[in-house]
């Protein structure tokens, strides 16, 4: 198994997830992050002080797939996130150990 | 005993207690959020220390019989025991003494703003009394106490012009303001470290509260419903929007963006302004004090980081200079058809205005920043003024209140906490 992590600017989070569900998959986890790659962050002033802000907010989605379904997946979060613009983030995947369903204790890919 | 004016100075007065929940918000949003209740704090315990103390002695000393010199009341009205009929001009003696009451908490409440973040509550509890005891009440005898020519030295005796409180209010809070900031020092980080407001809509919201109140400020100190109250009321309203608007121009060519918090500033800077010249100039005149208001103090904040004082919250480049702008350029600005006498330079009157109100900011900044350094120094010397420095990093509100402001983190929240303490754990097998 495979998990998918994909950082991804926030006002894409709906066409990741529609693409995602249209390509089949189940179920997904989003977290609010935040950090810079190249894009680096933005400049704001109070009162005449500047203060450079770094960190800027992104969307973590994480996905568990089987092993031969990782790359169309990572596919899928490309295209739906892609403008084009600098910013709009990363997708990498890892391998992936083990996975439990709380529910019903089912093991591997099974529990997906 | 004229109702109509008793009715105004009561409705007033409760509109000027407003202003100082008003101030706690504007100052609130511009902390950061691990220390907002305690500004709050700061602010709202200025309506707890002064209100007792007014009545013991407080008024007594502002407003009672000079005891000598235009310096200080006597102790004659201690306790405000007075009769139903006793009467203040027109008004009852306890109208007059509540609407000024609310003077002295928000003058005490302003000097908060140079101190976020870092002042030990009680050690501020403390210094409220003291200060109010031997700056304010006595700096209110000599600017706002008259009695025919016997009354306080600045208003009464030399002739010095201030309506509502530029000197007695601004320029006083705006001097201790800039004294406390140097007895407590720099915030741990600053200016190095970001400290962003935090919450900007309650700045405006308390913004809003201040403007609004502030017609009591100054269309009261009329202490009468009548033109000159009117005259303060249209004054107040324009020198705040000439001022707001001038603030977000000088940013817009400065930083290239018009923001809200300028846009408060400015409206505050405006309001400071127009404080002593209320009752001493027409709206035209009004529009420009509020124009060159905003611009100034625009500019004046940016001091505090050449001149590397923590005034934590800018109370020192509005009040101060805000107050100190006012109450100078009455001297260009006052006419006699509304001061009923005295004359600015462009009304004809010469430089003699001018020169009285020099007199009374340089009197009134100078005792006020004195006296709040030696009240500051003696305080950190016997009971510790500022707090630890962990505590700061920490945040002052878990530690000298035991709250936080805002349950952001859903993890840390009552709802998950009590559920996980009742899971049973399974222990480790030892291999």
């Amino acid at each position: 198994m495979k998990l998918v992590t994909a950082i991804i600017k926030p006002f894409k989070l709906d066409d990741v997830k529609a693409a995602l569900e249209a390509y089949g998959v189940r179920g997904l986890t989003v977290t609010e992050a935040s950090g810079y790659g190249r894009q680096r962050g933005h400049t704001e002033v109070y009162r005449g002080a500047e203060y450079n802000v770094d960190l800027i907010p992104k969307m973590r989605v994480e996905v568990v797939c089987e092993d031969e379904d990782a790359a169309d997946i990572i596919d899928v979060v490309v295209k739906a996130a892609q403008t084009g613009k600098i910013g709009d983030g990363k997708v990498w995947s890892v391998p992936l150990e083990t996975v439990v369903r709380v529910r019903t204790g089912e093991r591997g890919p099974d529990a997906l | 005993m004229n109702t109509g004016d008793t009715a105004w100075v009561l409705a007033s007065s409760a509109l000027v207690l407003l202003m100082t929940p008003g101030l706690a918000l504007f100052y609130g949003g511009m902390t950061r959020a691990k220390s907002v209740l305690n500004m709050l704090m700061m602010c709202w315990t200025c309506i707890g220390v002064v209100s007792v103390l007014w009545v013991l002695y407080g008024y007594s000393l502002a407003f009672s019989t000079d005891a000598g010199g235009g310096l200080i009341g006597d102790l004659t009205a201690a306790g405000l025991r007075f009769d139903l009929e006793a009467l203040s001009g027109t008004i009852p003696v306890l109208a007059f003494a509540a609407f000024q009451l609310m003077f002295a908490i928000i003058t005490a409440a302003l000097i908060s703003g140079a101190v976020a973040d870092r002042a030990k509550f009680g050690a501020w509890v403390v210094f409220v009394g003291v200060w109010a005891t031997l700056v304010y009440f006595p700096v209110a005898h000599w600017v706002f106490f008259f009695d025919d020519g016997n009354g306080g030295w600045i208003g009464d005796r030399l002739g010095a012009l201030d309506f509502a409180g530029g000197t007695a209010v601004h320029v006083n809070a705006g001097a201790a303001a800039l004294a406390l900031a140097l007895v407590l020092g720099r915030r741990v980080g600053w200016p190095k470290e970001q400290m962003r407001p935090h919450n900007l809509p309650i700045v405006l919201l308390g913004a809003g509260l201040l403007w609004f109140g502030w017609f009591g400020f100054n269309a009261g100190s009329a202490v009468a419903a009548n033109g000159l109250a009117a005259t303060a009321f249209m004054d107040t309203q324009v020198a705040t929007a000439a001022a707001a608007l001038s603030w977000i121009l000088v940013e817009k060519l400065r930083n290239g963006h018009a923001t809200t918090l300028g846009l408060a500033s400015g409206a505050i800077a405006g309001l400071v302004a127009i404080t002593p010249a209320a009752g001493s100039v027409e709206p035209l005149g009004a529009i420009a004090i509020g124009a060159i208001a905003g611009a100034v103090c625009a500019y004046a904040i940016s001091l505090k980081y050449r001149l590397r004082y923590d005034d934590s919250l800018d109370v020192v480049g509005v009040h101060l200079v805000g107050g100190a702008v006012g109450a100078l350029l009455i001297g260009f600005f006052a006419t006699e058809a509304v001061t009923g006498g005295a004359n600015g330079l462009f009304y004809g009157g010469g430089l003699t205005q001018l020169g009285l109100q020099a007199v009374a900011v340089a009197a009134v900044g100078a005792y006020s920043f004195v006296l709040t350094y030696v009240i500051g120094k003696v305080i950190d010397w016997t009971m510790g003024f500022r707090i630890h420095e962990e505590d700061e990093v920490q945040g002052i509100d878990v530690v000298a209140h035991a709250e936080t402001a805002y349950d952001l983190d859903a993890a840390h929240s009552g709802g998950f906490a009590g559920a996980i303490r009742r899971v049973e754990v399974p222990k480790k097998v030892d291999a």
